[in-house]
């Protein structure tokens, strides 16, 4: 799973990075998200899709990397 | 997701009409229902008139919430950077020292006290007034008028003249800053962007800010402490396993939504949600109350779980405006609330349940001993 955060979309909100800062990560400057771990393990899939449903912004997504890992 | 808390008794989107009109306008209760509204772009919140150009003019300057996108991005994007995590964090000792000056000063003062009056006012102001900026010789006076200038103050005159105080206090503080730029959100706010910002533009935003970190942020720590007070196996829970506190915090801003209604929505063009369409120019109230299966102040609550997962609440909006000042509300209360149950594992309520008088968006007083 790979994932792609949108940060013309991005409040700034920080929710995404504490709840998962070795994942997410924010701006100095603006606030917005920046992403540490774009390729997470499995064993952190489902935690970064609770934090993807929860985003205020829907500017995190999540898309299969390949045909093994949809 | 985990579902919502508890489903709203009132259907969850119900048309009804504008008072004093025949406009059609809708009222949305439902948790999917408020949550769609508010993620949508094709709502606005820009303040209704006949043209685009109407609207604008009609904007309180400085005020995000009456901004749509490319605006709202503009001047979301000059804050933001005051407002992370790390920002947040930084701002923890100061919130520590407040709290602790304050609970001293009831320790001294002695049982009963109104926590109102004594801890959660003084405390909520000073960290607001630190983080704007605002002089402490000034602070008194300015959250003085902020109180008057209160939407559930009846006296329409004496809220007028104080809002008007209000907005001219800042007007000068910021000519002041504008020259001078201190080391705090107002100061680096002109720093890095004073130049594309009009002077409305920053009086308003230090207007907005204040006005959203002191009225809400101290209802929500009243009112959440009414809360715990009033459930006190939660409390005894929350002092026995300290480490509950971010639970207890999120419970107690859901438990409280102190904003009822975010601002009203206008459909740009037809929006269809569930099976009913939203037709392009009709308004939208979303109750984030209902969609957070919470009543108003001093009504009976559902009861209060410091331990569930309610971390999907609504109590701070969704969508584009999502509220800015999150992680900061979240920070205070936590210090507040855990520094007074460190100080006193004791405190309970100092008068019957009955005697506790609420307004709108507060309780009045509080008194407790411990
Ligand atoms: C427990 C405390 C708080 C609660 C429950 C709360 C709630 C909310 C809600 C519901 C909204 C969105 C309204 C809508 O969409 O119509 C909002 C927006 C906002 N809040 Fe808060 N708020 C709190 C504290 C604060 C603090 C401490 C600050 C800043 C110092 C702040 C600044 C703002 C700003 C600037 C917006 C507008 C954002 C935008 O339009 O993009 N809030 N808040
Ligand atoms: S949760 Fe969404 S809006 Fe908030 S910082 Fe992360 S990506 Fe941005």
């Amino acid at each position: 799973m790979e994932i792609r955060v949108d940060r013309e979309r991005c409040a700034g909100s920080s929710l995404c990075l504490s709840y998962l800062p070795e994942v997410f990560d924010q701006s100095d400057d603006d606030g917005k998200v920046l992403l540490r771990t774009p390729v997470p393990g499995a064993d952190m899939e489902e935690a970064v899709r609770g934090v993807a449903a929860r985003c205020p912004t829907g500017a995190i997504t999540l898309h299969a990397r390949d045909a093994q890992d949809a | 997701m985990p579902k919502p808390l508890k489903d709203s008794d009132q259907k969850p989107l119900v048309a009804t009409v504008v008072p004093g009109t025949s406009d059609r306008a809708w009222i949305a209760n439902g948790y999917d229902e408020v949550r769609a509204i508010l993620s949508d772009d094709r709502f606005s919140t820009m303040p209704p008139a006949k043209t685009p150009e109407a609207s604008r003019r009609l904007i309180q300057p400085g005020n995000l919430l009456q901004y749509d996108p490319p605006e709202h991005t503009r001047l979301r994007r000059m804050l933001t950077g005051e407002f992370t995590l790390r920002r947040v964090r930084a701002l923890e000792p100061l919130v520590e020292g407040v709290v602790k000056d304050r609970l001293d000063a009831m320790e001294g003062a002695g049982q009963p006290v109104d926590l109102v009056a004594h801890f959660v006012w003084p405390t909520t102001s000073l960290i607001g007034c630190a983080l704007l900026g605002i002089p402490r010789d000034d602070q008194a006076e300015l959250v003085r008028h902020l109180d008057t200038n209160r939407l559930d103050n009846p006296d329409r005159e004496q809220r007028d003249m104080a809002g008007t105080a209000y907005l001219a206090y800042l007007d000068k503080l910021m000519r002041l800053k504008r020259r001078k730029p201190g080391d705090d959100l107002l100061g680096r706010l002109i720093r890095d962007h004073g130049r594309s910002l009009t002077d409305p533009e920053l009086t308003g935003t230090a207007a907005t800010l204040l006005a959203s970190f002191i009225p809400i942020t101290g209802g929500t720590l009243g009112l959440g402490l009414v809360g715990l007070l009033e459930n006190p196996d939660q409390l005894a829970l929350l002092i026995e396993r300290p480490e509950l506190i971010d639970h207890a915090v999120e419970e107690v801003i859901r438990s409280v939504t102190i904003i009822p209604h975010a601002s009203p929505r206008t459909a740009t063009q037809d929006v269809t949600i569930g099976d009913q369409v939203i037709k392009s120019g009709e308004f939208v109230a979303c109750s984030l109350l209902e969609a957070n299966g919470t009543r108003a102040p001093g009504q009976p609550q559902d009861t209060l779980d410091i331990t569930r997962d309610n971390s999907h609440h609504m109590a701070f909006g969704h969508g584009l405006h999502y509220c800015m000042g999150a992680s900061l509300a979240r920070m205070e209360l936590r210090i507040a609330i855990s520094g007074l149950l460190h100080r006193f594992p004791k405190v309970r309520l100092a008068v019957p349940r009955d005697e506790l008088r609420f307004t709108a968006r507060s309780v009045e007083s509080l008194p407790v001993a411990w």
